[in-house]
């Protein structure tokens, strides 16, 4: 089994999830049935990247042939140091939402629409798996109509608390048809240019013609657009505040730590590895567009986040900053600085599903979302609240925290290129971090309980969430502190790795 | 016949024609479903040509009477029967050794292989496709009228 997994568990990772969506859309309404089968159907797709993870180290890069079709002709399944550990990343978010997903889906989605629920969850979670494992241009775009169609579905399931659900559902089906759209006539393109689909043929044809003529610039331009659409790069993020502010709590921590980081991983695919810095209208892109683009959303879309009234708001708009973070570490255009990026994305899916596992489990105790309504949560709900507190720390970039080697890394990386405003940039919108986080942490912890969970003696009632949402939870606050005090040597060396994958020649 | 007998069916041509065209158009699915493998077609276009004979049916007899020949339970088995038939083909391909839907180790020949594979397939993308019309015919079809105000 071992073996054949260590063959096969790049095709079995995407399958298996694939077809138990069907089987679970099918399986009748009984109580916890579909959650049950899902999880477990998750924990082996974790188990499977796992080991397909150690196979990649030993072997350096693994090619699995499709339907026994050898490339360049036939699909191939392409995994290397750059998308090995996100493979295992979102395995493993996945499993962590789902864990957390039993308490949380049993109060905001009705039994009936359970299975096709959990269908849409494992479809997303093959469709992301899929768009990260294939060497496929156009299998790309095919996994990430997968991943986000069942994605568009999960956020409209939070109708049933919100009805607002819908409305944002729908303008990120738009948004994200549009992005899908720009990405595949992107890859139309390419292949008028190069006559291939095959990412690694691509490069090859593309490094002879010394970046292709005119269309291939066109590809790249609309290949970035569709992209960053998909990523929530600055100006194109509209969708995400809604998306990530109305869906059910497990959906939001899913997406918010894997769909945007599938889609960066992209961008760094096609930047780096199929289009190349060296081709200057690459270079320009990366240098001026994507990195101007990522300081003004670090700044802007942080300042946004402040003004929020609705905490899943705030983390929603930190979220885009922080995707500026590691758009900007693209664009400093060395090995340090994508390995900073690198880092920052892995972090970032920690700490930010972290953070909305935390804030849905406030929910499902106390029905709120609003920060003015957190009062008092440090003595309700005391775990919940701590493993928030680390989290957010984390997200700030305190020392011994996950933020802080990657955002010190990225800081470095800049230093390096003596881009010091962008080190200015980077500590500018941790402090603006601080204060919308810490705003959120101020009530917590120095706002007295509401009335209604005080005892008549004066104590505070207790109302922690249950233990399938604190077990997902606290290991992420944990995995937050792992990372910031020990497990940087371990990330660092895989970021790096990754990063000589990207920038074979060291870097401009 | 008196001016005040009432016109019992205005449709009557349409039905009759109806009755004859639905079965022609089943048949045609399955003509361009089997014809897939060698020339155009396939299970894509039969699936949609047979979804048109029963959405055909649910215009001339309306959506009670399709549903009551199409019903939309089946319509949700067959969904996901369609995928688990494509994907099952891989697997079975799993188990005989090959790669995922390598058809080739499918039969004693690789060539007969692949003829089993290409029609397993092409059944299992039938049937989703069909099932997915419908579904999205019945949803449209069957919509119910707007949100009141109260249900915001």
């Amino acid at each position: 089994m071992m073996s054949w997994l260590s063959t096969h568990g790049a095709a079995f990772a995407i399958v298996l999830p694939l077809l138990m969506a069907a089987v679970v859309a099918l399986l009748p309404s009984v109580r916890r049935l579909a959650w049950a089968v899902a999880t477990l159907v998750a924990i082996a797709v974790c188990a499977t990247a796992f080991i397909v993870l150690q196979t990649q180290i030993d072997a350096g890069v693994i090619v699995y042939e499709m339907g026994g079709w050898a490339p360049p002709h036939g699909i191939s399944l392409r995994l290397d140091a750059v998308n090995a550990p996100i493979l295992l990343l979102i395995a493993a978010m996945g499993v962590l939402s789902l864990v957390y997903a039993e308490p949380a889906t049993h109060a905001e989605v009705e039994l009936k629409k359970r299975g096709p629920f959990y269908a849409a969850m494992l479809l997303c979670i093959a469709g992301l798996m899929g768009m990260v494992v294939t060497g496929d241009a156009f299998n790309v775009f095919v996994f990430l109509e997968v991943s986000s169609i069942s994605g568009y579905t999960l956020v409209a399931m939070g109708a049933n608390r919100d009805r607002r659900a819908l409305t944002a559902a729908f303008n990120y089906l738009i948004l994200g048809s549009i992005g899908a759209t720009f990405f595949v006539i992107g890859v139309g393109f390419l292949y008028a240019e190069t006559g291939t689909l095959n990412m690694e043929d691509m490069r090859a044809i593309l490094a002879n013609l010394d970046g292709g003529s005119r269309v291939a610039q066109v590809a790249f331009g609309f290949i970035v657009v569709g992209l960053g659409l998909k990523l929530a790069m600055f100006p194109l993020h509209t969708w995400l505040p809604g998306a990530y502010a109305y869906s059910p709590t497990m959906v939001t921590a899913f997406l918010a730590s894997t769909a945007t980081k599938a889609a960066l991983y992209l961008l760094y695919r096609f930047c780096f590895t199929v289009f190349d810095p060296s081709f200057e209208y690459v270079a320009v892109v990366l240098t001026y567009v994507v990195t101007g683009l990522a300081v003004t959303g670090m700044i802007f879309a942080s300042l946004q986040a402040f003004f929020q009234t609705d905490a899943r708001r705030t983390l929603a708009f930190s979220s885009v900053a922080q995707v500026g973070y590691m758009l900007l570490g693209i664009g400093i255009l060395s090995v340090a600085g994508l390995a900073g990026s690198y880092l920052h994305l892995i972090n970032h899916a920690v700490v930010k599903g972290g953070l909305f596992l935390a804030l849905g489990a406030m929910w499902y105790q106390f029905g709120i979302t609003r920060i003015s309504d957190m009062a008092g949560l440090s003595k309700t709900m005391p775990i919940t609240t701590a493993a928030f507190t680390v989290l957010a720390f984390s997200l700030i970039g305190v020392p011994f925290t996950a933020g802080f080697v990657s955002k010190v890394a990225l800081a470095e990386a800049a230093a390096e290129k003596g881009w010091w405003w962008a080190v200015a940039v980077i500590m500018v919108t941790s402090i603006i971090a601080l204060f919308y986080m810490g705003r959120m942490m101020m009530v917590a912890y120095f706002s007295p309980p509401p009335a209604e969970c005080l005892r008549e003696d004066g104590k505070v009632l207790r109302r922690e969430a249950p233990i399938l949402m604190l077990i997902p939870l606290v290991g992420l606050a944990m995995m937050s502190i792992l990372i910031g005090l020990r497990g940087n040597v371990i990330l660092t060396d895989i970021s790096e790795n990754a990063a000589r994958v990207l920038i074979p020649g060291g870097g401009l | 016949m008196t001016p005040d007998t009432p016109i019992r069916d205005p449709h009557v041509i349409l039905r009759v024609i109806a009755k004859f065209l639905i079965p022609l158009i089943a048949l045609f699915a399955f003509y361009v479903q089997f014809h897939g493998d060698y020339g155009p077609g396939g299970g894509f276009q039969a699936g949609v040509i047979l979804a048109v004979s029963v959405i055909l049916y649910a215009l001339i007899f309306g959506l009670d009477e399709a549903k009551r020949a199409f019903p939309p339970a089946l319509i949700r088995v067959g969904m996901s029967l369609g995928v688990l038939l494509y994907g099952g083909t891989g697997v079975v391909a799993w188990m005989m050794g090959g790669e995922f839907l390598n058809y080739s180790v499918l039969a004693h020949d690789a060539i007969h292989g692949q003829h089993w594979g290409i029609l397993v397939i092409e059944l299992g993308v039938l049937t989703t496709v069909t099932s997915v019309m419908l579904a999205i015919f019945y949803a449209f079809g069957s919509r119910q009228p707007e949100i009141s105000d109260e249900d915001w």
